[in-house]
């Protein structure tokens, strides 16, 4: 057998209902692995060991007394931007640096019921803004494949441990493209479900009408595993769609012939370069020999989804933010002279750099005389945006192309330029202005690093993203490449 | 359109943010490269587009009038960096 650790969630759940390895047995593999990788890795802010032996015990009792849900002992960590009862929940950021969260949030509880144990909390770029993980206040997260290399952001943290098998599952969330995204870099899969499916209570608010929480896994059978336990409404988020959980794991087997796969021309223009493109169309020779075919398609505003991106999501994040006040919780700068001071200087040395700029052009967004200009019209353009999905999705089952516009980049290579760094999320952006599902899955490797093709489907139609990436799955075995040297 | 520093000191004012000289100067050349990529929208004519605030325009739904929530004020507040009897303790604010 392969150590412990190798196997993937599904994996791990079928070894347990065998009873052919206990919880603590599989908790105390991974966190082993855990202490002997995250020096160099970085990927956990906070590692709970205590408590995740803990609950290893107790779900070993569980499943003995015959009380175990099918996910009892299966281990997870969870971003840090979930509050944890009792555990550090940093954002990460300084401003939260010393901040235990009073309770938890719902996808945080829905695991625990579950019986899932959890690890620990993962590195992230602060406040979820960045696409590197170097934006994290606790150092950047190093790429598995090439510790020289980012893992993408904001996710990076739970992209890395998963890759580098520290968990079988990672919760993530997903803004601007920050599961799908570090999902491509690392060669994990990786699923931002539709606005509304998932409550983002107790998540810490970036921008949230954007923002949406998630999973990153091995397969799209744990992401369809995973998904079922954290969908569903919930009377504290009050965006939180109230329609039925499907079992996401009946249509995993579905044949996809008949299903039609739309290409949008602007993702495949001269842009993208020739190793994407090539590994593209791997892809989609196995989605067509699966029995699917392909339609081009247009989203004709697509292009100004990172513009319209960079008011909306500064915007409302300068009016979440403004909760950070040195009064709470939270960091409180030394010795303030008045109120403003306090306010002022805790925020100043709370906040790193990229989320003090994404405050200063919200802000700016909004102020007097320019909200015409800047705010109304980014929201006019995701209209624009929303329709020309719709009409998309109108003439076929799922949208497909590249995750990124390149493999990992270097560490360092791009945080001096926040506009390139932005650029990032170039193919990722609009299904989250849309409030779509989007899943990131593995393609072909490119010079032996990792890409991941993008599925975006219907509102609600996680399962058909998770059929189509099953399915190519089941032909290939792009997600089952590791990286080496670890 | 181009900020300036005042823009940028006003703007960091409004936001809470205490900004050195030196910062006013790197953040307003990265918020103008930041507006200038923003500035892609205008090339998109919007007359009579109607705002889309939400992705799913999604009923809000009411909960019965009653009382859920429960009295956790001292959990809540033994996360404030100062907090007595109840209170959030800050610098005087009125002389």
């Amino acid at each position: 057998m392969s150590d412990i650790t190798d196997l993937s969630f599904s994996e791990l759940k079928k070894m347990l209902q065998k009873k052919s390895l206990s919880s603590t047995e599989i908790t105390t593999a991974f966190l082993d692995r855990i202490e002997s990788l995250n020096p160099e890795l970085n990927t956990f802010i906070t590692i709970t060991r205590d408590e995740a032996m803990q609950s290893a015990k107790n779900a070993d009792k569980a499943i003995s007394r015959g009380t175990a849900t099918a996910y009892t002992g299966i281990p997870i960590a969870h971003k840090d931007l979930f509050c944890t009862d009792g555990v550090l929940t940093t954002c990460g950021s300084k401003i939260l640096s010393n901040f235990v969260a009073p309770y938890d949030a719902h996808v945080v509880s829905r695991c625990k019921a579950a019986g899932l144990v959890s690890l620990g909390k993962l590195n992230m770029d602060e406040f979820a803004m960045g696409s590197s993980n170097e934006n994290s206040y606790f150092g950047p997260v190093r790429n598995p494949w090439d510790k020289t290399r980012v893992p993408g952001g904001s996710s990076g943290g739970s992209a890395a441990a998963v890759a580098a098998k520290l968990t079988p599952l990672a919760t993530a969330t997903d803004t601007g493209g920050s599961i799908r995204q570090p999902a491509a870099f690392t060669g994990t899969s990786g699923l931002k479900p539709t606005y509304g499916r998932v409550s983002r209570f107790g998540m810490i608010a970036y921008a949230s009408s954007l923002d949406q929480g998630g999973l990153i896994a091995h397969t799209a059978e744990d992401l369809a595993h995973g998904l079922g336990l954290i969908a569903g409404h919930d009377s504290r988020d009050s965006t939180s769609a109230e329609l039925p959980v499907p079992d996401y794991t009946e249509v995993l087997s579905d044949s996809l012939a008949g299903k039609v796969i739309g290409l949008p021309k602007q993702f495949f223009d001269a842009n993208l370069n020739t190793a994407m493109r090539n590994a593209m169309d791997a892809v989609l020779d196995v989605l067509k020999s699966l029995g699917a075919t392909t339609v081009e398609i247009s989203l004709n505003h697509v292009a100004e989804a990172i513009p319209a991106y960079y008011v909306i999501a500064p915007a409302e994040a300068s009016s979440n933010l403004s909760r950070f006040d040195g009064v709470r919780f939270g960091y409180r700068a030394d010795k303030p002279t008045d109120v403003l001071d306090l306010y002022e200087r805790s925020r100043s040395e709370g906040f790193g750099s990229e989320v003090k700029r994404r405050i200063l052009i919200g802000t700016y967004a909004l102020s007097e005389g320019y909200y015409d200009a800047y705010y109304k019209k980014a929201q006019q353009i995701r209209r624009l945006i929303r329709d020309d999905f719709n009409r998309a999705l109108a003439s076929c089952d799922l949208i497909f192309g590249p995750s990124t516009p390149s493999t990992a980049f270097g560490i360092g290579e791009k945080n001096s330029d926040p506009v390139s760094m932005y650029l990032e999320d170039i193919y990722t952006v609009a299904t989250n202005l849309a409030g779509l599902p989007g899943g990131s899955f593995q393609a072909p490797l490119v010079n032996g690093l990792p890409t991941g093709y993008q599925l975006t489907g219907p509102a609600f139609g996680e399962s058909i993203i998770l059929n189509a990436a099953y399915q190519v799955q089941t032909a290939t075995d792009w997600h089952r490449l590791n990286p080496g040297g670890l | 359109m181009s900020l300036t520093s005042d823009h940028v000191k006003r703007v960091a004012k409004l936001a809470r943010l205490g900004l050195t000289d030196a910062e006013t100067t790197e953040t307003l050349t990265q918020l103008n490269s930041i507006l200038d990529l923003v500035d892609q929208m205008q090339r998109i004519n919007t007359k009579d587009v109607v705002p889309l605030a939400h992705p799913l325009e999604l009923k809000q739904t009411l909960r019965a009038d009653e009382v859920t929530e429960m009295d956790q004020r001292e959990k809540f507040q033994n996360t404030a960096p100062q907090a007595d009897d109840g209170l959030y303790l800050v610098p005087r604010v009125v002389e």
